[in-house]
């Protein structure tokens, strides 16, 4: 099923009004050729995930609220720049547009990035690895089917991890990994699933979003004051609060600003301090203890550090299946389960497996 | 064992028999390292000191990605100033060091192991979470093996 929707997905014709950029021509293109192009992995992947420009942007399946986020930050930007700046430039500094801008344009580029990068997604085990575990669980030699335990005992740093198993994912979940139901992926360092944002947040997002809820709190905060001042300004050489607040649609920001400032400010101080006891929001809430399996020579603070430092993305999207070229060179060189196995090959064999491995995989067809 | 010359060799004349999954090593924590210890599977094919080899070079490019230092402090310092915008120019330390690493897995590929039937995947290309090593056998002689690997396959639903 997943594999049909992906494969007639044209982005263009999406509704969702999202502010990407147009998808590349390249994609039409593609779509017209006779079907033995060579797919990229993006459309072939298994999670609920959506993906535009040719794989370059992948966002959850439900935007959840993103436009609303964007709408109420564009807006109460823009009748800020509108109303405001003018009358505070001429009454007090040209600095305030350009620190508004600036911070306006941070934010902007981190909730985009944090919505549309992959928030460290785990590719999904190949059939052969998910044998293979299962294999090591049933070594009692039982041949009838007996589903996996659910938990694998290890020791991280002389401490013991509970590691559960991920029936959707085929595989032991790494420490401090959770699959993500709305969008049916593992996410490596899984805080939540923001519906602001429209996406997860994990390992390789989390810097994106912790930096937009900062600059957001920051650009709030700033608003708010220079609002705030516009108005007691405008009161004191005019006929009073009430009638400068009538008056003056820079109101509006002053509300919308007043009413989210508290709680983007406590989101901010939240994640500061998840970031300074290396925690994610998921294992504050987890009755798990997770604090010191990182351990070894260096610190708790530095690798806290890490979250702001690395990371890379494990899923290749823009990878062409090697499905086509198996197809030419017709030799049956397929020895692998999945010939016996076919009907169970979802697209997860097809994308993840052997883009080294010279044993090509054929293309799944038909949708499952 | 059957000896082949070559990667291409490999793909066209040989049939995959088994894969052995080399797991994370969790022992000194959550940074990437893999177990150094032999597989059964892969004692009649390969020496016990090759493979330790690789495995501890792999260990060591990986502990190299990840440590921290005075170019990471400065990179991360960079790219928060700039909001992450540097990433669409540069690459990151960690991204260098992965195509050092894919690389060398494909060096080891064509000089060490496809000559003794193996083939190493990238770990990247499995999450991280493995090291998965392909077992090849000649063609005609691997009937019985893998019919085993695909009754495996099957009752992994």
């Amino acid at each position: 099923m997943k594999n049909c929707e992906y494969q007639q997905i044209d982005p263009q014709a999406l509704p969702t009004p999202t502010p990407t950029p147009p998808p590349h021509h390249g994609n039409d293109m593609e779509k017209k050729k006779e079907p033995r192009r060579p797919r990229r992995k993006w459309e072939v992947f298994p999670g609920k995930n959506r993906f535009y420009c040719d794989g370059r942007i992948i966002v959850a399946r439900q935007s959840g609220v993103l436009p609303l986020t964007l709408g109420l930050i564009l807006v109460t930007s823009g009748l800020f720049f509108i109303f405001d700046c003018p009358f505070l430039v001429k009454h007090l500094t040209s600095f305030i547009p350009v620190i508004g801008g600036v911070l306006f344009v941070f934010v902007l580029i981190t909730l985009l990035q944090t919505s549309f990068t992959d928030p460290g997604i785990l590719p999904r085990a190949t059939p052969d690895e998910a044998a293979d575990i299962e294999k090591q669980i049933d070594n009692t030699g039982n041949t009838s089917y007996r589903p996996p335990p659910r938990t694998k005992e290890v020791l991280i740093n002389q401490q013991v991890v509970k590691l559960k198993y991920c029936f959707t994912c085929k595989m032991f979940r790494p420490p401090r990994t959770s699959h993500c139901s709305l969008c049916d992926n593992c996410v490596e360092r899984f805080d939540h699933h923001c519906p602001w944002v429209g996406n997860c947040v994990g390992k390789r997002n989390y810097r994106f979003f912790y930096t937009f809820i900062v600059s957001l709190s920051f650009l709030t905060a700033f608003i708010f004051g220079c609002v705030t001042t516009h108005l007691a300004l405008r009161a004191q050489g005019g006929k009073g609060l009430v009638f400068a607040l009538q008056e003056s649609p820079g109101r509006y920001p002053l509300v919308i600003c007043f009413f989210s400032v508290w709680s983007i400010l406590g989101l901010s101080g939240f994640h500061t301090y998840l970031v300074a006891s290396n925690l994610t929001t998921n294992e504050d809430v987890s009755t798990q203890s997770y604090i010191g399996i990182n351990g070894g020579t260096s610190s708790p603070h530095n690798l806290n550090i890490r979250i702001f430092l690395c990371h890379f993305s494990m899923i290749d999207r823009r990878g062409f299946l090697p499905a086509d070229e198996s197809a030419q060179t017709g030799s049956a060189d397929i020895e692998l389960p999945t010939l016996a196995a076919k009907s169970e090959i979802n697209v997860v064999g097809a994308a993840f497996a052997l883009q080294k491995s010279p044993s090509p995989v054929p293309a799944p067809s038909d949708c499952h | 064992f059957p000896q082949f010359h070559n990667l291409q060799e490999l793909r066209h004349s040989a049939s995959l028999a088994n894969k052995v999954f080399i797991q994370r090593d969790y022992s000194e924590g959550t940074t990437c390292k893999f177990q150094t210890k032999f597989p059964s599977e892969l004692e009649s094919r390969i020496e016990r000191t090759l493979f330790e080899d690789t495995v501890k070079t792999l260990n060591n490019y990986y502990a190299e990605a990840e440590k921290i230092g005075g170019q990471s402090y400065l990179e991360g310092c960079l790219a928060c100033a700039t909001a992450y915008l540097i990433f669409l120019c540069m690459e990151t330390r960690y991204e260098k060091v992965l195509k050092k690493i894919a690389k060398y897995i494909q060096e080891q590929n064509e000089k060490i192991y496809a000559p003794r039937g193996l083939l190493i995947t990238d770990p990247i290309e499995r999450g991280m979470r493995v090291i998965e090593i392909s077992i090849y056998e000649d063609r005609g002689s691997s009937g019985s093996s893998s019919g085993s690997s695909s009754v495996s396959g099957s009752t992994a639903r």
